[in-house]
């Protein structure tokens, strides 16, 4: 359990996070909006409280890993990065432009702090596993978190890598399942449901639970809760709303890749900022 | 490079997947970083043999050759040096998203051994057939792609193959080839060699085909035509020096592979004879067509892989000289 304090501090992280991905899109005027919004609080919480990471020192060997098996939301990770000090704020206006060090697509060898490259749906929950193993084998201590989709879901290598994770049991590891129940195409349940997906991890042998994965106190107590569970692979299926906080974006059905103008995008920020007053934000 | 060349082709005394992962056990006696993963093939990759020795290190994934390049590319992350083990009909066509992308792409450093290349699927048929493995393997920028020749070769380029960074398609013949080399050999990835001299004509081969070559070379001698042999066995990065070399001295080249004669060997030494030195040349391999059941002599036969076949394309590459 959080304080109230400590909450106030990750939704306040969240929010800031938000406006960042937003200015990053925005400068853009298009990108993948919806998924890196529901990933926010997620982000919150693992780089405002869970993970051992050093910013001046990303490759740092005694670091948790994350691995965004969503590549695209790489935008919402880049936000939380530069908020952290990996890499200089002004290069999020860099976002896609050629050269840049920040792809729409998670890319190991490009970007400060990034673990991983991903893109290509169902890839990251394998070579998360292998990390995992990897540290395990070197009898190590630090931890890997892996983000997959729904939509990600309906990849084939998604179940090859559920029914290994579930006999390996990587205690070691966390995978995240951000269920917006929206994909590219629309809604899953309208496309290719994904059916009881909790009791899908549980026969395939996780220890899993469900969150509500925009209440950062419930995403860090069910980390916590996971770490208690010895042997076993980990599965947090987190309950997010496609487009979260974004008020051109949630609510869409088509949000998963949006065009948008400057006047969209600032006065979504606009609202964000109503939230956590930049001086009265401070709780008494 | 120092090869000393067997004075008789004779059946291998060692099939090649001994010859490969007994050397690669010695190597992780002394290196904790060597680990071995396949998929649901132990017991016809041999690597069985490595998990008794290292069990933690020795991973049978179970049928999930995806998951595998995955988990072998996160290995890799954390500093491990992952042998990802399967047929080469689903290391090429079964896993080329995972081997671009979790692989090569990430710059991460897996090595892929696949085995029973092209006919030597033999009766597991079409299905099984790689006749398109290595071209499909070569697009990937980075990749290494070799083919050992015999069991020495195999044995001497394990190490070079463990211990240069970067993505690997080893393509193994498991069982007992014809043995081309005599132990003691050195070997340099990159670099083809020079098997027989001749002037008329160079025939380049690679894999199974190079004990076929060395057949037809002494046919052609006893009819007058004077055949230079080598033996490509890097497909890439391909040894554009020793082509340019064999083009310009001896003026018609045929290559002889156990794969589709397009996009493998045929098609990387016409790029660079084309180029660099144009020259008359022909590509004996399979005609771009499935695989089917059989044994290997029938299966040579039907496929223009014998040392036949490379005689008569060297008399047609001759006339166009």
């Amino acid at each position: 359990m959080l304080t109230d304090v400590e909450v106030t501090e990750l939704e306040r992280f969240a929010n800031q996070i938000r406006i960042e991905t937003l200015k990053e899109l925005g400068h853009l005027g298009f990108g993948h909006i919806g998924g890196a919004m529901s990933i926010i609080e997620l982000l919150a919480v693992l780089y405002g409280k869970v993970m051992r990471v050093d910013p001046k020192n990303p490759k740092w060997k005694d670091r948790d890993w994350l691995v965004i098996s969503k590549g695209h939301s790489g935008p919402s990770l880049y936000a939380t990065l530069a908020l952290k000090g990996f890499f200089p704020k002004d290069w999020l206006y860099t976002l896609n432009r050629g050269g840049t060090n920040l792809p729409s697509h998670c890319d190991r060898n490009l970007t400060p702090g990034v673990d991983m490259s991903t893109g290509a749906l169902g890839q990251g929950i394998s070579t998360g596993m292998g990390i995992a193993m990897g540290l395990k084998m070197d009898k190590k201590k630090n931890y890997v978190y892996i983000i997959i989709g729904d939509g990600e879901s309906q990849e084939g290598q998604v179940w090859e890598a559920a029914l290994f994770g579930g006999n390996a049991n990587l205690d070691n590891l966390i995978v995240f399942v951000d269920y917006n129940r929206q994909q590219l195409d629309g809604y899953v349940d309208n496309i290719n449901s994904l059916g009881d997906l909790s009791k899908k991890w549980e026969e395939f042998g996780w220890h899993t639970q469900e969150v509500d994965g925009h209440n950062v106190n419930d995403i860090y107590t069910a980390i916590q809760m996971a770490k208690q569970v010895k042997n076993r692979s980990h599965v947090i299926i987190l309950h997010t709303i496609k487009g979260k906080g974004c008020n051109f974006a949630e609510g869409v059905e088509l949000n998963h890749h949006m065009h948008f103008t400057e006047e969209q995008v600032a006065n979504a920020i606009k609202e964000l900022e109503k939230k956590f007053p930049e001086k009265a934000g401070d709780p008494a | 490079m120092m090869v000393k060349i067997a004075s008789e082709r004779r059946i291998d005394n060692k099939e090649m997947r001994d010859a490969y992962i007994e050397k690669l056990i010695e190597l992780a006696k002394k290196d904790e970083r060597i680990v071995v993963l396949d998929a649901d093939l132990m017991h016809s990759n041999n690597t069985y043999k490595f998990k008794e020795i290292f069990p933690d290190r020795g991973i049978n994934v179970g049928v999930q050759e995806a998951n595998m390049i995955g988990l072998a590319g996160g290995l890799s992350a954390t500093g491990k040096i992952p042998f990802a083990h399967t047929f080469t009909c689903f290391a090429a066509r079964r896993d080329l998203d995972q081997v671009y992308i979790s692989a090569a792409y990430a710059k991460l450093n897996v090595k892929i051994v696949a085995t029973d290349p092209g006919i030597a699927a033999t009766y597991n048929g079409g299905t099984h057939m790689s006749f398109g493995d290595m071209g499909i393997m070569r697009e990937i920028p980075t990749m290494t792609i070799v083919e050992p020749t015999d069991s020495v070769m195999m044995e001497a380029l394990v190490e070079q193959i463990a211990y240069t960074y970067g993505p690997f398609y080893v393509r193994v013949f498991r069982k007992k080839p014809i043995r081309i080399y005599e132990e003691g050999s050195i070997f340099k990835i990159g670099k083809g060699i020079i098997l027989k001299n001749g002037k008329d004509v160079t025939v380049i081969a690679t894999g199974i085909m190079v004990s076929e070559a060395l057949e037809a070379a002494e046919i052609l001698e006893n009819i007058g035509i004077s055949t230079r042999i080598v033996n490509i066995f890097t497909l890439k990065p391909i040894d554009k020096e020793i082509i340019v070399k064999c083009a310009k001295e001896t003026g018609a080249i045929v290559t002889a592979e156990n794969h589709n004669f397009i996009n493998g060997l045929g098609s990387a030494v016409a790029e660079v004879v084309v180029e660099n030195a144009p020259v008359p040349m022909e590509r004996v391999g399979v005609q771009d067509q499935f695989g089917e059941v059989g044994d290997i002599e029938y299966l040579k036969k039907k496929f223009h892989l014998t040392a036949e076949d490379i005689v008569e394309s060297v008399k047609r590459v001759l006339k166009r000289k």
